[in-house]
């Protein structure tokens, strides 16, 4: 009973407006331009920060970067085992953080040795990156010619290697580069595919940084096993580290800092020193957001504006439909309409006003998006929830801006108001 | 029933009763008395005339008796309850359930059609859509325009509107129908008609009390009140 009333309600409203189908269009207006204009906005906004957001997922912001870091509060501490620094991450801490961690998608670990490299009358010093196949899958890169690293070469210890395309072309000049054996310290290697150098973008960097020669991580442990000696002046410095790196993926992007956390926990068990460094590349990822936060305050600024403007020339053309309709009021008063029952039918004739312009801008402000992506080629995404804000928003104005003159019309004296001409 | 009858305050069966109601209208500086001292009671299934010239309380005690308007000072009793001093809402009801409204001006909603117009007491007292329909077609037979349920006021003539506004008035079988100078707008020929339909209404049972300023009109009443400068200068009529 009730809610058929409320039903028939808006059949009156809806019907009072079609009457006058032009005024009500130029009265509701503002709002169809409010809504539409702050549909359009976001959707550039959230456009260009779903680009920017790509972008940063191709470099990896749902990898946790893990580095082995030579512990600096204490050197001497380090130096033990016969003159041999032990830090870094180990073997051992790959397979926990892969199987303590749900959130975890899969683990990458490197061991990173420089050694010089030669083919033929050219050297150079490269670093030599062991790792498993999975890295290529982690680090978008592109292949410019051959393959790169497969799970068969893993299981096989092949001596075969994926150089980067700024090493090759310094090492291997214009000739073929595919097929051709490459000397690396003592080891001979068959280079089996080039990929793209790293662009570094931001301030995130993947270990490949200039000249990087890519091997299985099972060969790298057989030939050059864990301790690494550097020649200093006049010294060596000999290291033990088993893992340089392990890169993290994390399922998803809200799992990403959580996950990190949890794998520094998990690393503090069983490192008694803090001999390694998490990296989130996930910061680059907040400065995206907050950006985007201090562009949607603007953009809720200037649509709160325009829906201010809209909701006081509702209010005006409302406050002027009562004025000329002060002899219905009158009729309806005299009949016996309660006070109440004035204030709800004005109000829900604004109400279906401002809703029906608010799915006007809906439409409009979902066009515009569209329209741009379509002739200037910027990416747009309609979010959801601006459809739904800005109903809410119709909705609202409606009843802030319709209250008053429904008040009016219903406060009328219904003697006068029959008088009324 | 003799005047001093009916102003008397043992009259049993009034309808309508008022003691000594005054209402005074606050006009800038100036206090005007509208009604300045009236006392009558009117019986149930009357159909009475309120004449007298323009300013003599006739439309104010119409508004009065309508519950469009309260006294200042004095008792208005309907049915033997006491509305003098009761809220917009709970007038607004008695409104709604007791009297039916006939103007000079018709005041038909423009917007509405015929039977929209008829069904908008309905409305208020909560009939359903279906309920509302059938009984707006049944009233709009009674006034012989049961083929005019689909158009808009503007579209019938004077006499056709004021037959609207006579079967809206019954929509919800009050008890009083008051009636301001139903013919004022009307011809002649269409005010004889409209006065026949009132006096066949009253006829079947209906309190009538009208406003007018026309003899031949106030005749078809079958008592008259007489006001001068907000008081009732004489009643007249058998009963």
């Amino acid at each position: 009973m009730r809610h058929l009333r409320a039903i028939r309600n808006v059949q009156l409203g809806i019907k009072t407006l079609i009457l006058h189908k032009l005024r009500s269009l130029l009265t509701v207006l503002g709002v169809v331009f409010g809504v539409g204009s702050v549909i359009a906005m976001l959707s550039i906004g959230e456009g260009a920060s779903h680009e920017a957001m790509q972008q940063l997922e191709k470099l990896g912001n749902k990898n946790i970067l893990l580095m082995a870091a030579k512990p600096t509060e204490d050197e001497s501490a380090t130096v033990q085992e016969g003159f041999v620094s032990v830090y870094g991450l180990l073997y051992e801490d790959d397979v926990r953080i892969r199987q303590s961690i749900p959130s975890v998608v899969r683990t990458v670990p490197v061991k990173e040795i420089r050694k010089n490299g030669r083919l033929g009358e050219r050297s150079l010093e490269l670093r030599i990156v062991g790792t498993t196949p999975e890295w290529f899958g982690l680090v978008q890169r592109n292949v410019l010619a051959g393959r790169v690293l497969n799970q068969r070469d893993f299981d096989q210890h092949s001596a075969v290697c994926v150089l980067t395309e700024h090493g090759a072309r310094r090492l291997l000049a214009t000739g073929h580069t595919v097929g051709q054996a490459v000397r690396i310290g003592e080891h001979h290697y068959e280079v089996i595919g080039i990929v793209q150098s790293e662009q570094v973008v931001g301030s995130i960097r993947t270990p490949d940084l200039n000249v990087d020669a890519y091997i299985p991580i099972s060969v790298a442990r057989e030939r050059y096993g864990d301790i690494i000696i550097h020649s200093a002046v006049g010294s060596f410095l000999r290291e033990r580290v088993e893992l340089h790196q392990i890169l993290v993926q994390v399922d998803t992007v809200e799992n990403v800092e959580p996950t990190a956390q949890a794998i520094e926990a998990l690393l503090k068990r069983f490192h008694k020193r803090q001999d390694y460094r998490i990296n989130v590349p996930l910061a680059l990822l907040r400065q995206t957001e907050a950006t985007k936060r201090r562009f949607n305050i603007v953009l809720g600024s200037i649509a709160g504006i325009s829906l201010l403007v809209g909701g006081i020339g509702i209010m005006n053309i409302m406050l002027a439909s009562v004025t000329e309709r002060t002899r219905e009021i009158g009729i309806r008063r005299a009949i016996g309409a309660k006070r109440r029952q004035i204030v709800m039918q004005f109000l829900i004739e604004t109400v279906v006003l401002t809703t029906v312009g608010g799915l006007i801008g809906i439409g409009i402000g979902v066009m515009i998006p569209w329209a741009i992506t379509h002739f200037a080629g910027m990416p747009t995404v309609v979010p959801l929830y601006s459809i739904i804000l800005s109903m809410g928003i119709s909705v609202s104005v409606g009843i802030i801006f319709g209250l008053y003159p429904a008040i009016r019309a219903a406060r009328l004296d219904p003697i006068t108001a029959l008088r009324h001409e | 029933m003799t005047p001093d009858a009916a102003n008397s305050p043992v009259a049993t069966d009034a309808l309508v009763r008022l003691d000594s109601v005054h209402k005074i209208y606050q006009m800038g500086i100036t206090q005007v008395h509208a009604l300045a001292g009236v006392s009558l009671a009117l019986a149930r299934g009357s159909f009475w005339a309120i004449m007298g010239p323009s300013g003599s309380g006739k439309s104010t005690m119409l508004n009065l008796l309508g519950c469009l308007d309260r006294p200042t000072r004095g008792r208005y009793l309907l049915d033997g309850q006491d509305i003098s001093a009761l809220s917009d809402d709970d007038l607004s009801e008695i409104r709604l359930r007791r009297f039916g409204f006939i103007f000079q001006s018709f005041n038909l909603i423009p917007q509405l059609t015929v039977q929209e117009n008829i069904e908008l007491p309905l409305y208020y007292l909560g009939w359903d859509a279906a309920a509302g329909a059938a009984r707006a077609r049944e009233l709009a037979e009674m006034v012989a325009l049961g083929d005019r349920l689909h158009h808009r006021p503007t579209e019938l003539s004077g006499g056709e509107q004021q037959r609207v506004a006579i079967a809206r008035s019954l929509a919800n079988t009050p008890d009083i129908l008051l009636v301001d100078e139903p013919t004022g707008n009307l011809d002649t020929a269409t005010g004889e008609q409209i006065m026949e339909l009132l006096a066949q209404l009253n006829a079947e049972g209906r309190t009538i009390l009208m406003v007018t300023h026309e003899q031949n009109i106030a005749a078809y009443a079958t008592h008259r009140l007489h006001m001068i400068d907000g008081k009732i200068d004489r009643m007249e009529g058998d009963l």
